[in-house]
């Protein structure tokens, strides 16, 4: 078995604890909790943007924060400063205090423009290495994480290889979730029977926490997963210890996963022989054996082939045309907007 | 709907008392839930039984029907909209510390159960928005605007009456359902497909939804009323560009409720729709899809949000120039700028789902159409500014919540315009920075606008000024106590902290909620100096009296009447020349309160039953539909249809004031007037205010 529990931001974060400024925080901690201690390339570019913003916006709110204080004080009752309680328009104030609010917004709207075509969460990274496809469902109250190329998929753990572009495609089995890995970029919102995409990467081997955004109910502050960005050689090592130990994904596993309830709970239930996750611990749980179109299926509300199985073998590793995307690729680059899944297929 | 349901019950057995769960599993979490469900439970029952036993005592159920309940006065009507709104502010401020308290001994875990914290932030937010904001700002308009405009009611003074029952219905919902239980969930939006009986198919949405729907009826009728009053019952010489910016903003206010309420009655009746009939509006299946609603909600939610700021606007304008003794800077702008404000209100409620998948290309779009509300705004921020500036500023209480508004509020702006950016947004949306900011604009926006109002006009409503020593105390409490509690959950929200989050496992979080947890005590603590300002105020009232009805050196016609306003407010219904009508009044001959040449009979609107029948009718009949009690529901809505009819058919629907006795109520209050001294502005919060103000100019100079 597979099933690692991984401690959690927990120990790490201890050392963190009391330390005041959100920053600092940020800068010291190998926590990487935030898009200000960024990585990837999408949470570096998040950051910067922020930044931007809050200096291009500050010419407008700092005199506000400067000016009143002073003039409060400076014209106060008791003081004797000019009084002209008559007047009430001034062409050059008017034109100053319309004037640089325009100019600063316009400065934003390009800027705003810019970095949202540029960080669309649908556009695909540019790299060298083709990206990794891995397929996230979301149920209540665990992530499960579906690698079709591979064959495997993976409750609460996601593992990608450092440096190469990971291409998320993502729905929800139950109610409207939100999938977010602040440390590595944007978040998406997964909706049932609909498809969303999400790009990221990371840099450099690490481990992030990634979360639910949206509430779902009682489970909702537990659906928390970890991101393990590893070298190549030992991500291999994962997916074949995982075809080799995994819980097999058959019908009985999916309704297992279906049913409400914490990964905590699906693992006591699926491998029983394994600890139970302890408080504050990621309860993790892998599966091997995945029936071929399983995401498809979930998306569309059918029930899985579970006899026909995908990837056993896996694809070859290097032999994907860098430069032309295969036909999946094509067929999902068409699927560019959140669309509803045939609405007439039967309910599972 | 398969469960066994009684025909007189309903649904509704014991499991719906909050300490039913704990008799049946007595863990120690279940127990510690069921005492504070029940406590807070039984405080509301408390204080209905206290209220009956005060009123049976002293023998006031007849004042209180007669004077009050049935009173058409928009007076009235305006006051008992903000005694709703206190009472909702108080229950819902209760919550959010005891969210914090969860949240700052919430490192894995916190004593509350994540059910009872669902309930929680869902209450909170319904109240806060639905009844406590809306009534408090509808009490306020419905005082103040027909004052400023020199009229003697609104258009609709019955309507008015059943706008406040059918408010005070839906706040009672959400009150009863502290004692049967449970409420809902879904947070204060209730998205589906969470709130879809799928899910969630108890009695909490249903609760939530009619609770909602009550409201927004209210919201719509009372859009309704404000609007064609401020058309068609402005006094003469009122033209548009002289009304007061107060009322301009009252407007705005109506008309963004007569066409942004709808969507979320709609929104609600096709839930409702879904969860008692089997329709697939929002279900995740048989076609349902669940954006439809959330493009709805938020057609209503993003209009919302300036329905609830404008009049705040409005107020600070009327605060920052009276108390700096000088006309209004760039009233043309102000005016414009808020017409600008309300129309692109509508045009950027894609901005709360920036994350749901769309192209990248709409969602630049909705970005920048959000930074352009950010122009007219940071344009009013520096008509405040220049209006103070040359000014003679007084600090009293509404002044403190004006400058703590305008230093908070632009933070409110900048924290906006970053989640504005839709790549940024990606980062932050859903997290603790979304819940500091909205509470950033609404806190200091919204609700320092209504305190400074209501210490404003107080005096106006009752003929004596609140205290100054506790208002200030209770002032500086809530801006130290908003910043504690709000700054800390930016730092949460840039940490990855996600909102409506029962428990969490970052140690790193903890002192970040430590201190907001501090912050939402200095807020109570703000909340009972506001108790103890009320309390000190009454018990010195006649010490504190303003019977010349100008404490401040007012500038619109408010403040050219007696405190407390007769109930016809106009003895003669003034004419106006200006802008600052009154202001131009005390300044120029003739004098602040010229005696009319001659007196008419006056003919005001009677008393009326509708708004107590149609509030309870609509409570039960809420009630009902909630529990499955159809014969309620059936009984109820007769009860409506029938007075509905028969209010066809009343007659005598006005009364006269013979114009003897406005003469003689007149001439006493000038004859009182007669008798008081003049201040200077360096008395204004002495005991020597009796409400009369030195002649303008000499009156500030000191």
């Amino acid at each position: 078995m597979s099933t690692s529990s991984l401690h959690s931001t927990a120990s790490v974060g201890v050392r963190a604890f009391g330390l005041l400024a959100v920053f600092a925080l940020a800068g010291c901690s190998d926590a990487h909790l935030t898009f200000l201690d960024p990585q990837g390339p999408v949470a570096a570019a998040q950051r910067h943007q922020f930044w931007l913003v809050i200096a291009v916006t500050s010419t407008v709110v700092l005199p506000v924060l400067v000016l009143t204080p002073w003039i409060l004080v400076r014209y106060r009752y008791g003081r004797q400063a000019a009084y002209r309680p008559q007047w009430g328009f001034s062409k050059l104030a008017d034109l100053v205090i319309w004037g640089v609010p325009v100019l600063v917004v316009i400065v934003l709207a390009i800027t705003a423009w810019r970095s949202t075509l540029a960080l669309d969460p649908y556009k695909p990274l540019t790299s060298d290495t083709p990206p990794l496809e891995v397929q996230v469902i979301g149920f209540d109250w665990k992530w499960l994480f579906v690698y079709p190329e591979q064959g495997i998929a993976s409750v609460n753990r996601l593992v990608i290889p450092a440096g190469r572009p990971v291409s998320f495609e993502l729905t929800s089995a139950s109610v409207m979730q939100g999938f977010f890995i602040p440390a590595l970029g944007s978040q998406i919102d997964v909706m049932n029977r609909m498809t969303t995409k999400l790009h990221l990467q990371a840099d450099e081997t690490g481990t992030f926490i990634g979360k639910n955004m949206q509430y779902n109910g009682t489970g909702f502050h537990q659906q928390r997963f970890v991101t393990q960005a590893v070298a190549p050689a030992a991500f291999q090592r994962f997916v074949d210890r995982t075809r080799q130990d995994g819980v097999p994904l058959d019908a009985d596993a999916y309704r297992a996963l279906d049913e409400r309830g914490t990964a905590a709970r699906l693992r006591q239930r699926l491998a029983p022989e394994t600890a139970v996750a302890e408080r504050g611990e990621i309860a993790t749980l892998a599966f091997s054996a995945l029936p071929a179109g399983f995401f498809d299926a979930v998306v569309a509300h059918e029930s899985p082939n579970w006899n026909a199985r995908d990837g056993e073998d896996g694809p070859p590793e290097t032999g994907t045309d860098q430069d032309e995307p295969t036909n999946r690729d094509e067929r999902r680059h068409e699927r560019r907007n959140t669309q509803a899944a045939t609405t007439g297929s039967r309910q599972s | 709907m398969s469960e066994e349901t009684s025909w007189l019950l309903g649904r509704l057995d014991a499991s719906a008392l909050p300490f039913w769960d704990a008799l049946q599993h007595p863990t120690t979490p279940n127990v510690v839930n069921a005492v504070i469900a029940s406590g807070a439970g039984a405080m509301v029952l408390l204080g209905a039984l206290a209220a009956v036993v005060f009123l049976t005592w002293t023998k006031r159920w007849r004042w209180l029907w007669r004077e009050w309940l049935t009173s058409p006065d928009h007076k009235k009507i305006g006051i008992m909209f903000i005694m709703i709104a206190l009472v909702m502010l108080a229950r819902a401020v209760i919550e959010a510390v005891f969210m914090r308290l969860q949240q700052a001994v919430g490192l894995d875990g916190g004593f509350l159960t994540a059910e009872h914290f669902g309930q929680l932030f869902t209450t909170h937010g319904t109240i806060m928005v639905f009844f406590m904001a809306m009534p408090f700002l509808t009490g306020i308009i419905n005082y103040v605007m027909p004052l400023q405009i020199g009229a003697r009611d609104l258009s609709f003074p019955v309507m008015n009456s059943i706008s406040l029952g059918l408010t005070a219905a839906g706040a009672a919902i959400v009150m009863v359902s502290l004692i049967l239980a449970p409420f809902s969930t879904g947070g204060w939006s209730g998205y589906p497909s969470f709130t879809e009986s799928a899910t969630n198919p108890g009695a909490g949405v249903d609760y939530w939804i009619w609770a909602v729907t009550l409201s927004t009826l209210s919201s719509t009728l009372t859009g309704i009323n404000f609007a064609v009053t401020i058309y068609k019952r402005r006094a003469p010489g009122m033209q548009w560009f002289r009304l007061p910016l107060f009322t301009w903003t009252a407007l705005c206010t109506s008309i963004l409720m007569i066409f942004g309420m709808p969507p979320l009655t709609v929104a609600t009746a096709l839930l409702a729709l879904d969860r008692y009939l089997d329709f697939h509006f929002f279900t995740v299946d048989l076609g349902g899809n669940m954006m439809n609603y959330i493009n709805l909600f938020w057609a209503f939610g993003h209009p919302e949000v300036y329905i609830l700021i404008l009049p705040a606007f409005g107020i600070f304008s009327e605060v920052f120039s009276t108390f700096s003794g000088k006309k209004l800077y760039g009233y043309g702008a102000l005016v414009i700028a808020t017409m600008a404000i309300a129309v692109l209100s509508f045009t950027v409620w894609l901005h709360h789902f920036f994350t749901m998948g769309q192209s990248a290309h709409v969602n630049a779009i909705f970005g920048i159409a959000t930074m352009l509300i950010g122009i007219p705004t940071g344009v009013k921020i520096y008509d405040w500014m220049l209006t103070m500036f040359r000014g003679r500023i007084r600090f009293s209480v509404p002044m403190i919540y004006a400058v703590g508004f305008i230093l908070l509020f632009v933070l409110g702006g900048l924290t906006g315009i970053i989640l504005a950016v839709p790549s940024v947004d990606y980062q932050i949306h859903n997290t603790l920075f979304l819940v500091a900011h909205f509470h950033n604009m609404l806190i200091p926006g919204l609700l320092f606008g209504m305190l400074a109002g209501t210490n404003l006009w107080f005096p106006k409503a009752f003929g004596f000024r609140l205290e100054e020593r506790w208002g200030r105390r209770a002032a500086i409490g809530w801006i130290v106590g908003f910043m504690l509690a709000f700054f800390p959950l930016y730092a949460l929200g840039i940490l990855g902290m996600p909102r409506r989050s029962a428990a969490f496992f970052e140690p790193a979080y903890l002192p970040w909620t430590m201190a907001a947890m501090v912050g939402a005590v200095v807020i109570l603590f703000a909340m009972l100096f506001l108790l103890i300002q009320l309390w000190v105020s009454v018990r010195d009232r006649h010490a504190n009296r303003v019977p010349g009805g100008d404490p401040w050196d007012g500038r619109s016609l408010e403040w050219s009447i007696a405190s407390p306003p007769p109930a016809y407010n106009f003895p003669v219904i003034p004419e106006v020349h200006s802008r600052d009508a009154y202001m131009r009044q005390k300044e120029t001959g003739g004098g602040a309160h010229p005696r009319p040449d001659a007196y008419g009979d006056i003919e005001m609107p009677a008393s009326s039953a509708m708004g107590p029948i149609i509030g309870i009718a609509g409570f039960l009949m809420a009630f009902g539909l909630t529990w499955y009690q159809w014969w309620l529901v059936v009984a109820a809505g007769a009860v409506s249809l029938v007075a509905l009819i028969a209010r066809g058919f009343v007659r005598n629907a006005t009364r006269v004031i013979p114009a003897a006795e406005v003469r003689r109520e007149h001439e006493a209050w000038i004859a009182t007037l007669d008798s008081l001294t003049p201040i200077t502005r360096a008395d204004e919060q002495t005991r020597a205010n009796r409400g009369l103000p030195a002649s303008p100019i000499e009156g500030a100079v000191q």
